[in-house]
């Protein structure tokens, strides 16, 4: 196999050719800026509200509820942030999980370094967020409930739609960090009991530097970048209108293939699954195995440092990512796979491998292939993996 | 990120293995950090290292500098083998990016712990040879699966 076998898909995605050319226009010819006057720039405010229309109508909510932004980041900065400033006083405690991405995590240490107490719940050994835990830390004063629809690292889907009754319950509003599930799974704030949800673009084969918060209408959140009057004077900038146009027909392809994509997406996984976890010995499945990701697939392998099989399996033309200490940049691994359990040496030997829509069951077994060589060589040069032979001979 | 020595001898490790009965067997790292490196020596009467094996669990760097060390070692006495620095294995690599510095330090130790299990085992003091610091986990990793 000559081609590049892409499985990481949570990293970012390829934007579609479809949606690339509804982009096109609008670096060129549509070049207008959508706050101007004249008739050829004043449509780019059309192709922004159809692009609006579209996203609000995935996840079940109003067009004016949805306001573009410049990353999944800046939308989770945008809902902490704000949230905690309108609602201060009433309280100043929020609860979150262990398990968030950093754009979530150092939001709030941040908002500690502001005087805000932030609770971080403890998730199981499959990664759900316990209700009865979240349940015994709520209080009165608690402002925001802030837990991501799901891990971008295990792929564990958790209980969104009770996590926002039970904030609810309290008078506290419920964030989600959707930026995986949006376009991935069936999302809907209203069932869901969501008053804020962040996604991002390039998730689902959307244009890079575009996402958008969805913020639930009559919640008194403020401006986050102040300026000019864009977003309904809520986040001001010149609208990056290729990236939202470009963001919403990615939606609507997102949409309208999703129920095939999950289907398709969960039969590799499964079977990728199944060929790794019983071909290779000492090898766990990271994450839940149902309440998951369809296209999300994290083992450990145990013995061997993630690093190495990344580099391994990119020499075999597969790209795949892992949540070693050596890939974060740090000595410690990944926060994720130690929330849920694992020791040490067990989360450096994780490997995350991601599908999208253009991977096949042939790449599947060109995988499973080279995982299973590549893991074989690595313990043959490990000394942990000499001594539990020795051990157990 | 890293050179293309580097990446020849992760790719081509040399001397990856065992010696049965060696003179000399340095353990050094810690899993939870994520590098543990091992060397086996075999060393002659003359004290020359006529053999040499590593065993590492790590990154491609570790394994890499490993890799290195052995070679650099390798035919040389026991007191050559102890002028083989850290700086040394890295410049032989063409380098390491800042962050991977900490794996030609661990080679070094790994280094320095097979020659002082050697000069134990043959109650000899090598002249320049501290007792390494290893802090290898005393915990003996089982089967978790």
């Amino acid at each position: 196999m000559n081609k590049l076998i892409y499985l990481d898909h949570a990293a970012t995605t390829a934007v579609r050719p479809e949606v690339v050319d509804t982009m096109l226009p609008y670096f060129t010819e549509r070049f207008g800026n959508p706050s101007s006057i004249y008739g050829f720039a004043a449509k780019n405010k059309e192709a922004i509200n159809n692009s609006r229309d579209i996203i609000a109508n995935a996840i079940g909510a109003k067009s004016e509820e949805i306001y573009f932004t410049g990353s999944g980041s800046e939308a989770d900065n945008w809902a902490l942030k704000a949230t905690a400033e309108a609602y201060r006083n009433k309280g100043k405690h929020i609860i979150t999980s262990k398990i968030e991405h950093h754009a979530i995590l150092h939001t709030c240490d941040y908002l500690e370094t502001q005087g805000y107490e932030i609770t971080y719940l403890d998730v199981d050994d499959k990664g759900l967020v316990r209700i009865d835990e979240l349940k015994s830390v709520i209080r009165e004063d608690t402002i925001l409930v802030s837990v991501m629809f799901a891990n971008n690292e295990i792929g564990t889907i958790e209980p969104v739609a009770e996590i926002g009754k039970i904030a609810h319950e309290y008078g506290a509003l419920f964030h989600t960090d959707a930026v995986q599930a949006f376009g991935q799974v069936p999302v809907n704030v209203d069932e869901m009991n969501i008053d804020m949800l962040s996604a991002s673009g390039h998730k689902l084969n959307g244009p890079k530097g575009v996402g958008f918060l969805y913020i639930r209408k009559g919640l008194r959140l403020r401006s986050f970048i102040h300026g000019g009057q864009q977003e309904r004077g809520r986040r001001a900038g010149t609208e990056n209108v290729p990236g939202i146009v470009g963001l919403g027909k990615a939606t609507e392809l997102a949409i309208s293939s999703m129920e095939a994509r999950i289907k398709k997406e969960t039969e590799l996984r499964n079977y990728l699954i199944k060929r790794l976890t019983t071909e290779i010995p000492y090898t766990r499945l990271n994450g839940h195995e149902t309440k998951r990701l369809p296209n999300n697939i994290n083992l450990s392998f145990q013995f061997v440092e993630g690093e190495s099989i990344l580099i391994m399996l990119d020499m075999a033309g597969i790209c795949a990512s892992s949540g070693s200490a050596c890939t974060s940049g740090s000595l410690d691994p990944s926060h994720v796979l130690l929330a849920i359990g694992l020791p040490h040496e067990i989360a450096h030997g994780s490997l995350r491998l991601t599908l999208g829509y253009e991977n096949t069951k042939e790449e599947m077994d060109y995988v499973a292939d080279n995982v299973k060589r590549i893991i074989e060589n690595l313990r043959n040069m490990s000394p942990l993996y000499e001594d539990f032979v020795k051990r157990n001979r | 990120m890293y050179s293309e020595k580097v990446m020849e001898h992760f790719q081509n490790p040399r001397n990856v293995g065992e010696i049965e009965n060696a003179s000399g067997v340095g353990t050094v790292g810690n899993a939870k950090c994520g590098d543990i490196m091992r060397i086996y020596f075999d060393i002659d009467d003359r004290q020359v290292i006529r053999d040499v094996k590593f065993k590492t669990f790590g990154c491609g760097a570790a394994v890499a500098t490993s890799s290195m060390a052995t070679e650099l070692v390798k035919g040389k006495t026991i007191y050559e083998a102890l002028e083989v620095t850290n700086k040394a294995v890295m410049e032989a690599l063409d380098g390491l990016p800042p962050v991977k510095v900490h794996c030609s330090l661990l080679a070094e130790e790994a280094i320095h712990a097979a020659l002082w299990d050697y000069a134990e085992k043959n109650g000899i003091k090598i002249e320049g040879l501290e007792k390494p610091k290893t802090d290898i986990s005393e915990t003996p990793v089982e089967e978790v699966y």
